[in-house]
């Protein structure tokens, strides 16, 4: 087992080991409602708060589930929590949540979330679990906030439905249909991974 | 809400102008880390498209006649997640039993697809919109084909990317995406044609 003190879990979910930069996990269920930011901010944070519990659950019941059947039993844990952020979401929040419509629900299917808790909740106490789920989440959200600022700033010409470029602006259609995010997307990855291999090469 | 949509409509559109990849982003971790090569792109994109139909089939059936009677829409998730799974393992075991040839190009793929998000994103697409029987067995099967035919496209452009001088930093994911980009750019060509929610 590698490192695993706070400070490093924390640089490596949100940089070196970046969910979306580096393993490309989990941006079907995100990516969809990254042309708006406030339905980002949401998402993200719902899957910020999924993983990390989902990381503690199965971190403290690791010796309780048998080998054979953990994967079901991780999805229905995570189900669990997805049920609860719906819930939640439909009582407080009505009208977001229409909006999100089945993605919410999707975050059960985040790779992200499974491939954390196989991966270091299995293996790790429920403290230092909780940590990396929480980090690991931050680092989606990062990257699909940077994505969402951009889509909607060109797209409608507003930041959370406040208008900030004057009357003249022509928005960029572009922007609110779905290529753009795989494009802006793409640009990321390359701006992150050329800054990661320059610093490699030093 | 959509009574009067004939189902061929929603198979089209399925297909073309709604593709469950392109426009509403589902099946994406698969979808990358599979559409190196043609051979098991295509494995895949069957096998997707196989369960899509029945799964749809499975889980409209469980929400109508059991989740919508007896008041349990709220525990959806966990339900058409549990019917995904025991459709794939079952899948897996007949097939298994009937044609240990097909298993071989097929079966390998059944355990990825169970985690695949097309797979309940068409459950609940179908839940939201309210589709009938038929509507929703011509939406599975509709988003399995258009998920085949973009996994498919998708492999083929790779393998010309392959020999492109790629920037370093771009390699890899980097320029998949973009590609994708530009296939979903195609895709939206279609969407004059008729558009249906």
């Amino acid at each position: 087992m590698s490192d695993v003190s706070p400070r490093t879990v924390l640089w490596k979910n949100l940089w070196t080991d970046n969910p979306i930069f580096v393993q490309i996990l989990g941006i079907c269920s995100t990516l969809a409602v990254t042309n708006n930011l406030a339905n980002t901010l949401i998402m993200t944070v719902a899957v910020i708060f999924v993983t990390g519990l989902t990381n503690v659950t199965v971190s403290v019941m690791k010796s309780l589930i048998p080998r054979k059947v953990r994967m079901i039993v991780q999805t229905l844990i995570i189900a669990f929590y997805v049920i609860l952020v719906d819930i939640v979401l439909r009582a407080y929040l009505p009208e977001i949540s229409k909006a999100l419509g089945p993605y919410v629900g999707l975050i059960i299917t985040n790779c992200i979330i499974m491939g954390r808790a196989e991966a270091f909740a299995q293996a790790n106490p429920p403290a230092i679990a909780l940590w990396d789920g929480l980090t690991s989440g931050a680092g989606y959200m990062g990257v699909l906030v940077i994505v969402a600022v951009i889509r909607e700033l060109l797209g409608s010409g507003s930041l959370l439905g406040f208008r900030i470029f004057g009357q003249n602006f022509i928005p960029w259609t572009i922007m609110v249909m779905p290529p753009s995010a795989f494009f802006l997307l793409g640009g990321l990855i390359w701006v992150a991974k050329t800054i990661m291999l320059r610093k490699e090469a030093e | 809400m959509a009574p009067e949509i004939h189902p061929f409509v929603i198979l089209f559109a399925s297909v073309f102008t709604g593709n469950i990849l392109l426009t509403n982003f589902l099946g994406m971790c698969s979808f990358i880390s599979i559409s190196k090569d043609m051979k098991s792109a295509n494995g895949l994109g069957l096998a997707v498209t196989v369960v899509l139909t029945i799964t749809s089939a499975a889980n409209w059936v469980v929400l109508e006649y059991v989740l919508i009677p007896y008041n349990l829409v709220v525990y959806r998730y966990i339900v058409f997640i549990v019917v995904i799974a025991a459709t794939v393992q079952m899948l897996e075991m007949i097939i298994d039993r009937v044609s240990p040839a097909l298993y071989m190009s097929l079966g390998i793929f059944l355990p990825l697809i169970t985690v695949n998000c097309a797979i309940l994103g068409v459950a609940l697409f179908m839940q939201i919109r309210e589709y009938n029987f038929w509507q929703t067995i011509a939406f599975g099967f509709g988003s399995g084909l258009g998920w085949w035919l973009a996994i498919m496209a998708l492999a083929a452009i790779q393998k010309k990317v392959s020999r492109a001088p790629v920037p370093s930093g771009l390699q890899g994911p980097g320029i998949t995406l973009i590609t994708i980009g530009f296939m979903a750019l195609a895709f939206v060509g279609f969407s004059g044609m008729l558009n249906v929610q």
